[in-house]
């Protein structure tokens, strides 16, 4: 690590008003002192913000407001969230460890980087850490790396299981900066790659997450999976995040599908949603629309395994949802 | 900068470099060597020591971070001469071969036992769940061992859970 | 009995390499080649030597004095060429952790860069056949006409099993403290399986005497063959104590150990099989392709086990190696038999579902009454004990072989079985006992690995002495006491033990001090094929949407002569059998064909298994009273417990399943494909 200047600070806006040039906010640091002792991420100043009294869990309106320094392990074990969006419970539980989780907040969960390999290793190179320095993922190892919307600068994905959770409970995250308050729709704050993969989020510079919001819980079933080829303690190969309302008739009144580890943001499945509602709830009408979802993939030599397990995740995960 | 630390009941006031870990100025300064370093990056819990309370990885803690924390390693578990009840379970049982998770290991088991709620495995996720071996499996998962000392820890752990 | 250090462990005092508390202590940093083969044209150390703290660049542009014949993978900064990535080029070292590190970054090496190659193929044009094996079998074995026992095979098999180069990743990273008197002797506190073999490298590289050198290990966080030989981070810690006058303290990272502390190789395995129309076999063919750097010649001896397994009148093995522009490939535990017995025994599963026969019926019925290869009458055996016992335990009797069939909610259920084995070797060792305040002291350069040697040989001294186990104390970790070989090759205790019980016999006749060295009763040992053997049982589950395999059960039988301690043995062959989960499911070392070196060089990407991926694990013995092996009965249970995991756990995914995979790991990647 090269040197670094450190402050804690007091509140929101003392945070914004410290940031400068090279400043990176340091929450519980469980992806940014990694990344730091890689030497991917070398910041000149870190405001802690770990400690902000943004740590309160509360409703808000229908919805939760969950703040930005919450550990991952308080939002998982939180009474609300269990009853209400046990989906996001699961997706919190289903991350990091128990160490990590007490560590790791709400925002830096959200701004955590990927775990591409090539990103991670600052002797070689990488588009999203050096921009223009070349992609040697897409001819190398990227067994885990994207199938849907990636771009041939970038093929990362976004590692977060809570993100996937968020993505399809419609959540709102609250951010504050230098140019004030504004509002980010999930899906939508995480970018794909395009031609300009080190921007992983809409988040400006100087810009610090405040809160998540959730929304009323969508109607009907709802369930987090994650699949991993070790039993804990791993990213996912992929995850979903679905929640299905069938009608009494037995059509979809409504669904959300969200995959993790598929994308360089959390994948919603829009088309399969469109597909879907609607639509019989059976597994005939489930394939169909996991087909459509996946006809956009575009999986690189070694990871074309993902494709059918997308396929089959998003299936059986409704299979399971439907009464 | 200078930060003020309870570690294991005591004091200390140190000065240190902003890039030193929690774990590094326990090891390398404060003769705390106890916590180990297996990976440095969060992947192995050698490093696991309760910060206020709570299990952490030591490794990703900025020392300067951790002003005013209170920190309990290793060589804090024991109440004086009598052996926390875990690091009895853990000679008892052989929960160990080479020694070197073990530290990590016990500050995990100790703070995952404070802990309650679901894990990913559990069921149910209104209550708080029976702590089956399953469970503990899953809780424990974030500490890796390597000599394979895995079902004689969660027996360790459960001896002491009951 | 519990383990002796129990305490210290499970409180933080038990002392591992990096943490003596030495005054004035310095660290190194490493810097590492860029470059997967090239040499390199400039060090340019400016820009780090003006940083804070800093006290010194070590590089080629000045190469540290060293005996010209060192190993090449330990004699640092001499020589300009790069040989793989991740090669130590220089180092750095400073008052402090952060300043070493910070300031390697500052080195600034430029290269000439050759074209490289770091693949193994199985038609690799390089592949050559070494001169022999580790540690000193023939690379190449026939016996009886094969083409001829193939031909006359009612049934035959003929697969390729790869296995990938996996890492010991020990918990302990590699980590040493290197501390120079005044007058030029040198003590190293290195995390080592040795302390006498390290003490002879070290002193070896440097060209010093052995008795100017001293190795303290007296906790070692593992090393599983890691640290059975010194590596470059060691003399790294020695060269950079002696060039800035203070103790020097190295800790590798764990990035590194992928580098430069050793790996096992990737492999590509054939095995032919023929067997008659009742299932014995006519012929078996093991035939292996694997790596080595361009700096040494390490060659796995993966096919070795076949000649010792099953009884065939015509047995072919043969090793192939490819020197290849990566880091030299070593021990890694149970080397050879370990993916060995992978194909091996995958390859028998094969053959019983071509025969018709059941697996364990199998493997009973090509028993061997002697070594197949070499003819030698077996010390002792028991396989099919094994077998038998491990069936009847594990309930397989009714097992139906049709693959895919047996479901529980959306998971396919499969069993499957493997034999193990692991040669039963001894190397010569010297202890003496010692009446010391009432008591016996016995001292013997040994390093307790996790494996329980300070209790064993404590139980082992207090039997031939007659005493109750507490009044023996037992001292190693240290070279300053009665050389003894490393800990590995399962051949710590009965090496050890050996000398431990003749020196406690001499102080017994003695009155006060016995001293023994076992070098020449280990020559006139008897010419015997010593082995010990188990039978592995796999339950797997196999989740029919994802590809996800859990292992649910896993029983191991061995025959491994007297069990000294049954809690310690226990430990042994579980922690054996759950790295055997790892490499049959996670373990992959991935080689990056563009840049060299191992991608996946942390412990988030390369997976070791977890908690929760040992549901349950069983490990019993065999009751075994073997007299021709040492004074104490035993054979080494340190590897035995991961031969035979792999396959048996392939072999229950197939039976789940359907689907053979015949590359490890088997992924939900490899499932879904």
């Amino acid at each position: 690590m090269r040197p670094f200047e450190y402050a804690r600070a007091g509140d929101p806006a003392d945070a914004v008003a410290r940031f400068r040039p090279g400043t990176m906010y340091l929450g519980g640091g469980t992806n940014l002192v990694d990344l730091m002792r890689l030497g991917v991420a070398e910041p000149e100043f870190l405001v802690d913000v770990s400690r902000l009294p943004l740590d309160r869990i509360e409703p808000d309106g229908d919805g939760l407001r969950v703040g930005a320094a919450v550990r991952n392990s308080d939002l998982g074990a939180h009474p609300l969230v269990r009853e209400r969006y046990p989906m996001l419970a699961r997706a919190v539980l289903a991350g990091a460890s128990g160490q990590i989780r007490n560590m790791a907040t709400v925002g830096g969960n959200l701004l955590q980087r990927t775990r591409c390999p090539y990103f991670q290793d600052v002797s070689k190179p990488c588009n999203k850490r050096q921009p223009g320095s070349g992609c040697p993922a897409i001819g190398g190892d990227h067994s885990n790396l994207a199938i849907l919307g990636h771009s041939p600068a970038c093929v990362a994905t976004h590692p977060s299981d809570m993100a996937v959770a968020l993505a399809a409970l419609d959540a709102r995250v609250h951010v504050t900066g230098p140019g004030g308050d504004r509002v980010i729709p999930m899906p939508g704050l995480h970018r794909l790659p395009g031609d300009e993969p080190e921007r992983d989020t809409v988040v400006e510079p100087g810009e610090l997450v405040t809160a998540v919001h959730l929304p009323a819980p969508p109607p009907g079933a709802s369930h987090y999976r994650k699949v991993r080829e070790r039993a804990s303690f791993a990213f996912a190969l992929m995850s979903i995040a679905a929640a299905l309302d069938v009608a009494a008739d037995g059509t979809v009144r409504d669904c959300r599908i969200a995959l993790g580890a598929v994308a360089h943001a959390p994948w919603r499945c829009e088309r399969a949603e469109r597909a879907l509602r609607g639509a019989p709830a059976g597994e005939e009408s489930f394939t169909r629309a996991a087909e459509a979802e996946l006809e956009q993939a575009r999986p690189l030599p070694r990871n074309a395994h993902k494709v059918p397990l997308a396929r089959n995740l998003i299936v059986r995960t409704l299979l399971e949802l439907a009464p | 900068m200078e930060i003020t630390l309870r570690v294991n009941g005591s004091r200390r006031t140190v000065e240190v470099d902003p890039r030193v870990s929690l774990l590094d100025l326990l090891r390398e300064r404060l003769g705390l060597t106890g916590s180990k370093k297996g990976c440095d990056h969060g992947q192995c819990g050698a490093c696991t020591m309760l910060i206020d309370g709570r299990r952490a990885n030591a490794c990703l803690a900025l020392a300067v971070a951790q002003d005013g924390s209170d920190i309990t390693t290793v060589e804090g578990l024991a109440d004086g001469d009598r052996p926390h009840p875990l690091q009895a379970a853990f000679i008892e049982h052989d929960a160990f071969q080479c020694g070197y998770c073990t530290p990590g290991q016990l500050c995990s088991a100790a703070g995952m036992l404070a802990e309650g709620g679901p894990s990913a495995v559990t069921e149910d996720l209104a209550g708080d769940p029976a702590l089956t071996a399953e469970e503990i499996r899953e809780r424990m998962s974030g500490n890796l061992c390597r000599c394979g000392a895995y079902p004689n820890i969660v027996t360790a752990i459960a001896e002491v859970a009951r | 009995m519990t383990r002796i250090e129990g305490h210290d462990k499970v409180t933080g005092r038990a002392t591992y390499s990096a943490e003596y508390p030495i005054e004035g202590v310095t660290y190194a940093y490493p810097v590492q080649a860029g470059i997967v083969r090239g040499r390199i044209t400039s060090i340019d150390a400016a820009g780090a030597l003006v940083l804070p703290g800093v006290l010194a660049v070590l590089s080629s542009e000045d190469p540290p004095e060293l005996a010209p014949d060192a190993d090449p993978e330990l004699a640092l900064f001499q020589r300009r060429e790069v040989a793989y990535r991740g090669q130590f080029v220089a180092a750095v070292v400073a008052d402090t952790y952060e300043n070493a590190r910070a300031a390697a970054r500052e080195v600034r090496v430029t290269y000439e860069e050759d074209p490289h190659d770091v693949r193994l193929r199985g038609d690799h044009p390089g592949l050559y056949r070494p001169e022999k094996v580790n540690p000193f079998y023939p690379a190449d074995t026939e016996k009886g006409d094969l083409a001829a026992g193939l031909a006359e095979a009612a049934v035959t098999v003929d697969v390729t099993y790869t296995t990938p180069a996996v890492h010991n990743n020990p918990m302990e990273p590699h980590a040493t403290l290197a501390v120079w008197s005044g007058d030029g002797d040198l003590t190293v506190y290195d995390s080592t399986q040795g302390v006498s073999t390290a003490r002879a490298m070290i002193a070896k590289t440097l060209g010093l005497p052995a008795e100017r050198v001293r190795v303290v290990c007296r906790h070692i966080g593992g090393g599983f063959g890691s640290k059975g030989t010194i590596r470059p981070g060691t003399m790294l810690a020695v060269l950079a104590a002696r060039a800035v006058g203070r103790p020097v303290k190295v800790a590798l990272t764990r990035q590194q150990l992928f580098d430069v502390t050793g790996y096992r190789t990737p492999t590509i395995q054939r095995v032919r099989l023929g067997a008659d129309a009742d299932g014995r076999l006519t012929a078996v063919e093991h035939e292996v392709a694997e790596q080595s750097s361009t700096l040494v010649e390490f060659a796995e001896q993966t096919a070795t086990p076949a000649r010792t397994m099953y009884e065939t009148p015509a047995l072919r093995t043969a090793h192939r190696l490819v020197r290849l522009d990566v880091a030299t490939p070593s021990w890694m535990r149970a080397p050879g038999e370990c993916p060995g017995m992978y194909a091996l025994e995958s390859a028998m599963d094969e053959l019983a579902i071509a025969t018709g026969l059941d697996p364990v019926e199998l493997r009973v019925l090509n028993d061997a009454e002697t070594e197949p290869e070499s003819g030698l009458p077996f010390s002792s055996r028991n396989l099919v004990a094994c077998l038998l016992e491990g069936a009847r335990r594990f309930g397989w009797e009714g097992r139906d072989p049709t693959p895919g069939v047996r479901r529980q909610g959306r998971w396919l259920i499969g069993t499957g079985v493997a034999s193990s084995t692991f040669p039963a070797f001894r190397r010569p060792s010297q202890a003496t006992a010692t009446v010391e305040n009432g008591g016996y002291v016995v001292r013997v350069a040994a390093v307790d690995l996790g494996t329980g040697a300070r209790t064993a040989l404590t139980k082992i001294a207090a039997t031939a002495l007659g005493v109750p186990p507490d009044q023996v104390r037992i001292e190693l970790g240290d070279s300053d006491l009665p050389p003894a070989p490393v800990a590995g090759g399962s051949m710590g205790t009965a090496s050890w033990g050996s000398a431990v019980v003749a020196a406690c016999e001499e102080a017994l006749r003695d009155g006060k001090h016995g001293a023994a060295d076992t070098t020449d009763a280990l020559k006139a040992q008897q010419d015997l094929a010593r082995h010990a053997f188990g039978a592995q049982f796999a339950r797997v589950r196999v989740d029919m949407d994802t590809g996800e395999i859990r292992v649910s059960h896993l029983l191991g039988i061995f025959a491994a002569g007297r069990i000294i301690d049954e809690q310690l043995a226990t430990s042994q062959f579980v922690g054996g059998m759950t790295m055997g989960v790892g490499m049959a499911l996670m373990e992959e070392s991935v080689i990056d064909d563009e840049f060299g070196g191992f991608s996946n060089h942390d412990l988030a990407q390369y997976h070791v298994p977890v908690c929760a991926d040992i549901e349950r694990i069983d490990a019993a013995w065999i009751e075994e009273d073997d007299r021709h092996l040492n004074p104490m009965g035993t054979k080494g249970i340190g590897e035995i417990g991961i031969v035979g995991t792999a396959a048996a756990i392939g072999n229950a995914v197939y039976h789940a399943t359907g689907i053979r995979v015949r590359d490890l790991p088997i992924t939900p990647a490899r499932l879904l494909a």
